[in-house]
């Protein structure tokens, strides 16, 4: 089985994640679309780890998930901590680190 | 128990008091701080009386015993160890300090009873006497150094006790910077000693001495002459004086044990414990000789003109301290000491009746507003009389024999030392002078308002002022306290005195020509070694000069009764008479004048200009300046990325991860 088509695609989504990540405004988008970014690697490495053979690739594959839930959840603790306090839901509002 | 442990326990004491009066003083109710205190100190001289039992059981050879605690520095072979040296010379400074101190912390638990920082007060008193006792017992000259910084420091705190008050407040800074000038001279001359004796340990030091330096060599002169500077600073002599009269701010039983019986003399102690070097030295002896009588003429004739009460007895301090220094100085080290312990009576004691008279004055300290004071307070009548007779040197007191004793000394070595002792004998006349125009001007004349309040069984009320400058004061924690108490009144009071009076008499007879010379005898093995040892004036002599110091000392207060008893006019008629002379005298002989056009104004000139010009606009302006305005151009560039857009910032991680992608992919093919 030729791994070229795995990686195309992995390449694909990991574009269409970046691309959603510096063009949408919405903190909830962009956390969706790095979810597809990291999923992205996740594809390339189990189709690595099938290339090859081994289940290491795979192993990372599920650390890299609990990763991004964990980085969902503080993602989305701040959205609600900025919808709480009624701030724009808008991440370039969010500029206040402007040096 | 050896002497040594005792040694340790006489300094145990002092600390332990300091500790729980400073950590427990909230829980502490009432007089309780100052019963602590108290009795910290009476155990101290507890342990000062064992020590000196322990040392008159050993053989004479024996006396001299060092115990180390542990090492407190070590470089190399040079090691300073924290260690206690008991001999007889210390075992005595301690027995003063620790004795007389008691005595002024029981007066000071009914005199200070009124004040919002009582527990304060017994604390930093505790601290002093641990420090001086420190001082006093140290084995090398680290630790000296160590007691004397603390002593410095303590000083500083009581003179300064009144913190709210300003004149207080300047008074313990002036006090501790010329204190600091001493402490530098005595650690450049314990840094020579060690230069050149690789030691410093006093007993290995003097032990060298002799075979380090030749006889007036320029460098142990040098060494000399510096530790004489630490003793005058620390003595009040001239011309380090002019802070003992400023730190009488502080409350009255603190000018009577720190600026009258204890710290004062540590310069004197000073001298008498490197007398081996003073005596390889005798050019600096010589100085300190010629230093010790030219102070106590000076202070004694400033003692006849001022008119505060504390600051005539302070000015009394500086030239008894004269004598004793002259003493020390030219080789009389028993009967320096001698007096430097009668002194210590005597003085603690007029310092303590007037600090009775100034509360019944209701803290007024000038002589000019008091009079009559005699059967309102018959207590501290008799017993200011008392000391003030000591201090004149009248016949049979103990300052009558003290102070002959370092005459007649003097007149014995002869040449040069017997015109300071002529000296001191007119010194010896202004002394009784100034003591009983004191005793005559507060004590006799017509009754003042306070005087009759007081016989009417009520203790005046003022308005709390500050005596120097009259400005109105709260009763506040920071300022003297509202109430006030007299001798007559406080059993306290009177329970300190009275002793300090029987000593003042009978203190004398320690060391009476010809009869008894415990004091000698004792102190024998610290200066058995001393060049001078076997130069004591004959009974004969000595009997002679007692003689004349008595006839002296009547004539003396034969001449102030006459000036203010006989004609009570005199004194102001002289006053115009010679106003120049009253006004040199009254202002001091302009040192302080002279300080502050010399050293204070140049020195804030200089520190202004330095403030403005160099700090303000070199420093800040070039400097500071200059280097944050090249950071602020230089970094412009990368505070311009830093936009605060989010997506910009992935956008740049992005084309970063790219960017090293295709580097190592051009590079790996």
């Amino acid at each position: 089985m030729d791994i070229t088509w795995y990686l195309v695609l992995s390449a694909f989504i990991f574009a269409i994640g970046a691309a959603g990540v510096i063009s949408r405004r919405n903190p909830l988008v962009v956390l969706l679309c790095l979810e597809l970014m990291l999923n992205a690697g996740n594809l390339a490495l189990v189709a690595f780890s099938r290339m090859h053979g081994s289940e290491a690739g795979q192993v990372f594959a599920l650390i890299v998930m609990v990763i991004a839930a964990c980085e969902v959840v503080v993602g989305l603790g701040i959205i609600v901590a900025m919808y709480r306090n009624r701030l724009p839901i808008d991440i370039d509002e969010m500029s206040e680190l402007r040096g | 128990m050896s002497a040594t442990s005792y040694g340790w326990l006489v300094l145990a004491f002092p600390l332990a008091g300091t500790l729980i009066i400073a950590l427990g003083w909230r829980v502490l109710p009432g007089r309780l701080p100052g019963w602590i205190a108290t009795s910290a100190i009476f155990l101290s001289f507890l342990a000062s009386i064992g020590a000196l039992f322990d040392l008159l059981d050993r053989p004479e050879e024996e006396r001299q015993l060092v115990d180390s605690a542990w090492t407190y520095a070590a470089t190399g072979d040079f090691k300073v160890d924290l260690a206690i040296l008991v001999d007889p010379l210390s075992v005595f400074m301690c027995l003063v300090v620790s004795g007389v101190s008691f005595l002024i912390h029981l007066y000071s638990v009914a005199y200070m009873g009124g004040d919002r920082g009582y527990a304060r007060y017994f604390a930093y008193l505790n601290f002093f006497v641990f420090s001086m006792l420190l001082l006093v017992l140290a084995a090398n000259f680290v630790i000296l150094i160590i007691g004397w910084a603390f002593v410095g420091a303590a000083s500083y705190l009581l003179i300064s006790f009144w913190y709210r008050r300003q004149t207080a407040v300047r008074a313990g800074i002036k006090a501790f910077v010329i204190n600091v000038i001493g402490d530098v001279a005595l650690v450049v001359a314990a840094f020579l000693i060690l230069n050149n004796v690789s030691s410093l340990d006093f007993l290995t030091v003097f032990d060298d001495a002799g075979k380090a330096f030749a006889p007036n060599d320029g460098t142990l002169v040098a060494i000399c002459l510096l530790l004489l500077v630490g003793a005058f600073a620390k003595s009040a002599q001239l011309p380090l004086h002019t802070w003992l009269p400023d730190a009488m701010e502080g409350p009255t039983p603190v000018s009577a044990l720190i600026h009258a019986a204890t710290m004062v003399t540590a310069g004197v102690y000073l001298i008498a414990r490197t007398h081996p070097l003073f005596e390889l030295a005798p050019t600096a002896a010589d100085v300190g000789a010629i230093v010790g009588c030219a102070t106590l003429l000076f202070a004694g004739t400033v003692a006849l003109a001022v008119t505060d009460l504390k600051r005539v007895i302070a000015y009394s301090t500086i030239s008894q301290i004269g004598y004793m220094v002259m003493g020390v100085c030219i080789a009389a080290y028993g009967a320096g000491l001698f007096h430097l312990m009668t002194h210590a009576f005597f003085k603690a004691l007029l310092f303590m009746g007037a600090g009775s008279v100034i509360g019944a004055m209701a803290g007024i300290q000038d002589m000019d507003r008091m009079g009559g004071f005699k059967r309102a307070m018959p207590f501290t009548f008799v017993t200011f009389l008392v000391g003030a007779l000591a201090l004149a040197g009248f016949p049979l007191t103990a300052g009558f024999f003290s102070k002959d004793e370092i005459i007649a000394f003097g007149l014995h070595r002869g040449g040069g030392y017997a015109v300071l002792a002529v000296l001191g004998y007119l010194g010896a006349l202004l002394t009784a002078f100034y003591s009983f125009r004191m005793v005559f001007r507060v004590f006799y004349g017509d009754a003042v308002p306070e005087a009759r309040e007081l016989e009417g069984g009520h203790i005046a009320h003022g308005d709390p002022v500050n005596p120097m400058t009259g400005e109105p004061e709260d009763t506040d924690v920071g300022f003297p306290g509202p109430e006030h108490y007299v001798a007559e009144r406080e059993w306290p009071m009177k329970a300190a005195m009275g002793p300090l009076a029987l000593l003042s008499i009978v203190g004398g007879y320690l060391a009476v020509p010809g009869l008894s010379d415990v004091i000698e005898k004792f102190l024998e093995p610290t200066f058995g070694d001393s060049r001078f040892h076997d130069t004591a004036p004959t009974d004969g002599a000595e009997v002679l000069g007692l003689v004349v110091g008595g006839v002296i000392s009547i004539v003396g207060i034969g001449l102030a009764w006459w000036v203010y008893r006989r004609k009570p006019g005199t004194a102001t008629r002289l006053r115009e008479r010679f106003a120049p002379v009253h006004g040199f005298l009254v202002n001091k002989w302009y040192f302080d004048e002279l300080y502050e056009a010399m050293f204070i104004r140049p020195v804030s000139t200089i520190g202004g200009f330095s403030r403005r010009v160099i700090e303000t606009d070199f420093v800040q302006g070039t400097i500071v300046g200059g280097a944050t305005g090249a950071v602020r151009v230089g970094t412009s560039f990368a505070r311009a990325i830093q936009t605060g857009y989010l997506r910009a910032y992935a956008l740049l991680l992005l084309l970063g991860v790219a960017g090293l992608t295709l580097y190592f992919l051009i590079n790996s093919s």
